[in-house]
């Protein structure tokens, strides 16, 4: 167990890691803006650039953030849910449902709103389904839960393919670019950060009845959880984390699995401290992460999921190769 | 509290449409200790589920000090019964300090942290069950005997006056199952807690116990003071293997014959 004050010096460490990822995501670009030059910016004034950073970079910085942190909130709350360390936002088919709506939008030529529309619908859709479906006989089990979801994510991976191949050919390139998830495409960042920190709220006065839960259901029902009703919250709540994202950005890999597991190999697993942790890492690691995708072979963007890839495997198995005794 | 630790009335527990249990009348007063014996599948972890509230009975009532599992929050059942379970499993690791701490839980309000007060009492209950000193172990670097002690430890940090135990002595030597069984007998006599216990060894149930509840698996069970119950001729039906019954002082031994 983190004493308090041992929480809150990781959690500082990571708000500095956020802000000078934050800076980063500022300050780097084609066009070089100075430090000095981002603060006057920020407080309105007009300097060269400052709309650059105002209206591009700003905007996007912050929705990588939140939905860095959404995922990897919702990925900390799924792996307590199925208890299971594999579990990831997507695997009970919120991203799949979210993307067959979407792609639907793109293919009938719908405009931002409606693509944004329809993927948030689909994430419902799928959420409903595996709860409907998954519920069904009272059981509620976390492997029917997981099997369920699988199978659904399944269904709307197919549904996806599908579309793929009927689309007409101008459409497809869009296409896949909202599949491998693109930070450009937020329209705005206000929704997924309200969303998380409505989400991380909601999460934190449970963590300590999570850490039960993780221990198993019985367990956590004798020392006092009321489980059923958690389990519930915990499901609406990493499902529609998991939606507000893959509306904003797309499903991005990779944040959602492994962010807890990084944040959980240096902080131990209470959840008081893993998830507020998890929230900020995956943040601060997703706005690097884009930033060099929009940087690194400029003006060519590259899908930032193989970024936060490329930047998460060795970072892990560092601390995995330390960890191990 | 006046009223009885642990009441049950017309108690029915089926369990995939086996019948374990009908109309089963229990009392436990605060001090007393009760063994529940019977052969594998018979339904005894099933019953102590139940009478843990982790599960419905399919007819009749349970009454932890006066009020129903109904009426009751789960941190309010949980500060007046603890449940020892035959399976811990913690796929994300943690250490055996932070494991025993969690039986504190439902004493702490939403926000609270646990005190050092906490973990002094966490501390105690890992030394009285003999795992001092192994605080920052990780679980999973645990041996089946430890953690079973582990879970023990969790239970005592609990401190509820109610101790509903499923196999207590699985997985423990001879050293530790006596040390186990003494602990609980102390607490019952010290500090008037309850104990009910499932057993695999009716000599141990009729030393540690003052009541025996024989499962036989078809819905009958024959509960009484474990003079009378635990028998060589009741317990040679009840595990259908005829036994003999050796007479030690007040002590009884069962050998297989």
């Amino acid at each position: 167990m983190p004493t308090r004050r041992r929480a809150l010096m990781i959690l500082g460490t990571l708000v500095l890691l956020g802000l000078a990822s934050f800076w980063a995501a500022l300050t780097v670009g084609s066009i070089p803006v100075t430090t000095r030059d981002i603060f006057t910016a920020l407080l309105g004034q007009d300097v060269p650039g400052a709309d650059i950073v105002r209206q591009l970079r700003l905007p996007r910085a912050l929705a990588g953030f939140a939905c860095g942190g959404l995922l990897a909130l919702a990925g900390a709350l799924m792996q307590v849910l199925l208890r299971n360390p594999l579990a990831d936002p997507y695997i009970l088919g919120i991203s799949g449902g979210a993307g067959a709506g979407a792609l639907f939008a793109i293919m009938v030529g719908l405009p931002t709103l409606g693509i944004d529309g329809l993927a948030f619908a689909g994430a419902l859709g799928a959420m409903l389904l595996v709860f409907g479906l998954a519920h069904g006989d009272g059981s509620w089990t976390q492997t029917r839960l997981l099997l369920t979801g699988v199978i659904v994510a399944a269904g709307c991976g197919a549904l996806i393919s599908l579309m793929l191949a009927i689309a007409p050919e101008d459409r497809l390139r869009g296409m896949l670019f909202w599949l491998s998830g693109d930070l450009g495409q937020a329209a705005s960042a206000w929704p997924p950060l309200i969303a998380l920190v409505i989400a991380l709220a909601l999460a934190m006065p449970f963590a300590r009845e999570l850490n039960l839960l993780a221990r198993g259901l019985l367990q956590a029902q004798a020392l006092g959880v009321a489980v059923d009703r958690l389990r519930y919250a915990i499901f609406l709540l990493a499902s529609l984390a998991t939606a507000a994202s893959v509306t904003t950005a797309g499903s991005i890999g990779f944040i959602g699995l492994v962010v807890p597991h990084l944040v959980r190999l240096v902080t131990g697993n209470d959840q008081r401290l893993l998830l507020p942790a998890s929230a900020l890492a995956g943040g601060a690691l997703l706005m690097l992460a884009d930033t060099l995708a929009r940087s690194l072979i400029a003006p060519q963007q590259l899908p930032v999921g193989v970024l936060t890839a490329l930047i998460g495997v060795p970072v892990f198995l560092f601390l995995l190769s330390r960890q191990a005794k | 509290m006046s009223a009885p630790l642990l009441t049950t009335k017309g108690l029915a527990v089926e369990i995939g449409g086996h019948c374990v249990t009908r109309g089963l009348d229990l009392r436990i007063e605060a001090g007393r200790r009760l063994a529940i014996l019977g052969r594998n599948g018979a339904g005894k972890s099933t019953l102590l589920a139940t009478l843990a509230g982790l599960r419905a009975p399919s007819a009749g009532s349970i009454e932890l000090g006066g009020a129903a599992y109904a009426a009751l929050s789960a941190r309010e059942a949980a500060l007046r019964r603890a449940w020892l379970g035959q399976v811990q499993a913690d796929p994300f690791g943690s250490t055996v300090l932070e494991t025993a701490l969690t039986g504190r839980h439902p004493h702490l309000g939403r926000w609270d942290w646990e005190t050092s007060r906490d973990a002094e009492l966490a501390r105690n209950a890992l030394a009285a069950v003999g795992l001092a000193g192994l605080e920052q172990r990780q679980i999973h670097t645990l041996s089946g005997g430890e953690r079973q002690r582990l879970a023990i430890a969790t239970l005592l940090a609990q401190a509820a006056p109610l101790y509903l135990l499923d196999e207590p002595l699985a997985h423990l030597d001879l050293n530790h199952q006596m040390a186990v069984l003494d602990l609980f007998s102390g607490a019952a006599r010290d500090s008037g807690a309850g104990v009910v216990m499932v057993l695999h060894d009716p000599a141990l149930a009729h030393r540690f116990c003052d009541q025996a509840l024989l499962i036989d698996g078809d819905g009958r069970c024959e509960l009484g003071a474990v003079d009378t119950i635990l028998t060589a001729e009741k317990l040679s039906a009840l595990y259908g293997y005829p036994l003999r019954q050796f007479a030690d002082g007040n002590r009884r031994s069962f050998v297989p014959s």
